[in-house]
């Protein structure tokens, strides 16, 4: 895997999809050469073009000697648990290229828009080498926050004329996204559709230092000055060491014709830049990490407690709440108490 | 559910345009609970056996409805051999005409299903291969 042989990277992350215990070992081997990629999180409604964008800026990353992995996330049917994972069908000019790796993923019952195992076939990925990693999921529900904690750089699309009024446009996306995209810009509305978004970035909250995600410029007049802004401000960021906010840019594509798409790449390298002299990134990776762990703490105790406590007896605390014999905070201290008597009495004898 | 999905390439190779089949057999695998893979119109030989390999597939079923399939399928199955993926399960889909089939199954071809095959059967004959289950 880690020499890039293609077979390996992908047998391994069906390894990580399927197995949990064989995955923690994966995990485990290979974290240590985790952190170099830059991880773009790319989402949007349906229709938006996002498959197609992702075909662009691949073709694009890759003239600029980029190896690019792309992980494209479908959602699985509720009532079947199978999924139709259809986003390679737009990046058939992707083939043929040894230095682009395409993985197709369904949710497979996460409601975040991302597949749980996401995060670890981005580290696949990421350790086997490739710089630009790509994840393209559908924006739906809370799916935007899910993508903002595992990407290092949110890019969020919208398309004009899609039933969409503008003060429909959510709220969310103006927290997270550090990169605005409306594609299918040669359609009627698209002027309203970008005009919209700049004003809203505008009003939206006030600068804070702390902010997670699309900094927001305290005083900024004209938004298509963000771009020149940010590729020259990070550039002299380096130079100074200093840093001025990330502003975030509201950029025109037509996906389907390539128009746009170099520039989306360069606001992508600049985020970069920015992350890297403003020492955001080393932040951003604090939280993603902090994040994982408190996820990952999560299940394997209720792991641990599910199996501390017998079936039965469980099953009698839940009746006696739906009874309203005990309330649920009574029922999960005794419940707390018995995994921790059962946990002690493991210590004393081993 | 089981967690161990079964993971399909629907891909229709060469210059064949009509892909209602492969799309009606693709939406009937998702709702038998597989992950499809659906690669659409005008894939090459090269290129199915790319999204083979990297989406790590249990099968791929092609359709072909042109008639292509003896000057397609020798090619395919090399390029599956030559990179360790003779185990991937392959099905076609489409117009073969029956003297062909043989000489398909011999190069490696598990099934061919001709027009009218139900989907159910399909479905079936798919879990078989993979999980070895036999569905009555």
């Amino acid at each position: 895997m880690r020499s890039g042989h293609r077979r390996s990277i992908a047998r391994l992350i069906t390894i990580v999809e399927n197995d949990e215990l064989a995955s923690r070992q994966a995990v485990a081997n290979l974290y240590a050469d985790t952190g170099k990629a830059h991880i773009v999180g790319i989402t949007g409604p349906p229709g938006s073009g996002k498959s197609t964008l992702v075909n662009e800026l691949a073709k694009e990353f890759r003239k600029r000697s980029c190896r690019v992995g792309i992980v494209a996330i479908d959602p699985s049917s509720p009532f079947s648990g199978g999924a139709l994972l259809g986003d390679r069908v737009r990046m058939q000019d992707l083939s043929g290229d040894s230095g682009i790796f395409i993985r197709s993923m369904a949710s497979r019952g996460s409601l975040g828009g991302l597949a749980k195992m996401t995060g670890n076939v981005v580290k696949i990925l990421d350790a086997a080498g490739y710089d630009i990693i790509l994840v393209e999921t559908v924006g739906a529900g809370q799916a935007e926050v899910d993508i903002a904690s595992t990407a290092h750089t949110t890019l969020v699309i919208e398309a004009p004329g899609m039933g969409d009024e503008i003060q429909t446009i959510k709220a969310g996306i103006l927290e997270i996204a550090d990169i605005l995209v409306v594609n299918k810009a040669d359609r009627p509305g698209s002027e309203r559709t970008i005009t919209a978004l700049k004003v809203m970035i505008h009003m939206g909250a006030p600068a804070e230092p702390d902010r997670h995600h699309g900094k927001l410029a305290a005083t900024s007049e004209n938004n298509s000055d963000n771009m020149e802004d940010n590729a020259t401000s990070s550039k002299t960021a380096a130079s100074k060491g200093d840093h001025s906010p990330w502003e975030v840019p509201v950029l025109a594509t037509v996906a389907v014709k390539g128009e746009g798409v170099s520039g989306v790449v360069d606001q992508i390298q600049a985020h970069k830049r920015f992350l890297m002299y403003s020492g955001e990134w080393q932040k951003r990776e604090l939280a993603r990490s902090r994040q994982e762990i408190g996820q990952l703490l999560q299940a394997e105790f209720v792991k641990q407690m599910a199996s501390a406590v017998p079936a039965a007896e469980q099953e009698a605390l839940i009746e006696a709440v739906a009874e309203r014999k005990i309330d649920p905070y009574t029922a999960v201290n005794r419940l707390f108490a018995h995994a921790a008597d059962q946990a002690w009495n493991r210590l004393g004898s081993g | 559910m089981d967690q161990r999905k079964i993971r399909v390439l629907v891909a229709k190779p060469g210059l064949d345009g009509h892909d209602r089949g492969a799309k009606v057999v693709a939406r009937a695998l998702r709702d038998a609970g597989m992950e499809v893979i659906y690669t659409g119109l005008r894939q090459t030989p090269e290129m199915i056996c790319e999204a083979a390999l990297q989406e790590d597939v249990d099968v791929i079923g092609l359709s072909i409805l042109s008639g292509a399939h003896m000057a397609l399928m020798p090619r395919i199955m090399a390029l599956l051999a030559e990179n360790d993926m003779s185990d991937v399960a392959v099905f076609i889909g489409g117009i073969v005409p029956n003297d062909d089939i043989p000489q398909l199954k011999e190069i490696g071809v598990l099934e061919v299903f001709g027009p009218g095959t139900s989907t159910a059967n399909i479905v079936s004959a798919i879990r078989e291969a993979v999980l070895g289950e036999s569905v009555l």
